[in-house]
């Protein structure tokens, strides 16, 4: 029987999704919005953290989890007596909740980092900024992802 | 390892400067498994620090949700002219160093 093209295009269509159907069924544990608190907590102890300040960028639609550009910048002044301390991002979804801490000085100038994440789900990111009187602001963004990262298998 | 590091060559005194650093790594995050369901195990940069002329400016704590090849992106104030340092440290004993030179006026 001689195959069209379409017929092989729709064949190798079917197989390609039938081969990524372990990968969900196999990824283990995540982490939990329960998890994302207890890291939370384990930061700033008992303190009220405060919304604001804190700005977050990162894309509400991302393709490919494997790689999200973020920025954090913090609205501050950076002198001596009034600056960032640290900025801490945490997610909800991913197998382990902290993503990344970042110490800063007022030498720093601009309470500003950008990196590159991982995101395992479609999920939320919580942005914490630790301010030089000791208290938090935090901002939280919903991210939409539609390739996963971190557990797929290894080919 | 290969680093890309983009720092200003020259700067205003008291001008605030963006350091952006690229690193060649893995970043294996300790969760994926193989086709036979073995874990592999974990390969990532947990530390990164940069000096400028001996005193710490900017450091940060990696986890395994930090993509692959580790891109950082921060500022400092152009203080002096002198060396900027970067060292990357990570599992099994990784350990990596570059540095840039400024002349601030």
């Amino acid at each position: 029987m001689r195959m069209t093209r379409r017929q092989f295009l729709s064949l190798a269509g079917g197989v390609t999704v039938a081969g990524t159907i372990p990968v969900v069924t196999l990824r283990p544990l995540k982490a939990t919005p329960a998890m994302l608190n207890t890291a939370i907590r384990n930061l700033v102890g008992e303190v009220p953290i405060r919304t604001g300040k804190v700005k977050l960028d990162i894309p509400p639609l991302v393709e490919n989890g494997n790689t999200v550009p973020m920025t954090v910048s913090v609205a501050s002044a950076m002198t001596a007596d009034d600056y960032v301390k640290s900025i801490h991002v945490f997610n909800e979804k991913n197998p382990q909740p902290n993503i990344g801490n970042f110490y800063l000085n007022p030498s720093s100038g601009r309470a500003q980092v950008s990196t590159r994440i991982r995101l395992a789900d479609t999920q939320k990111v919580v942005a914490i900024a630790r301010l030089s009187d000791d208290s938090f602001w935090q901002v939280a963004a919903d991210i939409v992802v539609t390739l996963a990262a971190c557990t797929e298998e290894v080919n | 390892m290969a680093a890309l590091i983009n720092v200003p060559s020259k700067a205003k005194r008291g001008d605030i400067i963006e350091i952006r650093t690229l690193t060649s790594h893995i970043m294996e995050t300790g969760f994926r498994r193989t086709m036979d369901g073995a874990l592999v195990p974990r390969d990532i940069i947990t530390s990164f620090t940069c000096r400028y002329n001996g005193t710490e400016i900017f450091r940060a704590d990696l986890f395994p949700a930090i993509a692959a090849n580790p891109y950082l992106s921060f500022f400092t104030i152009a203080k002096e002219s002198g060396k900027l340092e970067f060292e990357w440290i990570g599992d099994n004993g990784y350990s990596s160093r570059a540095s840039a030179s400024i002349t601030v006026e």
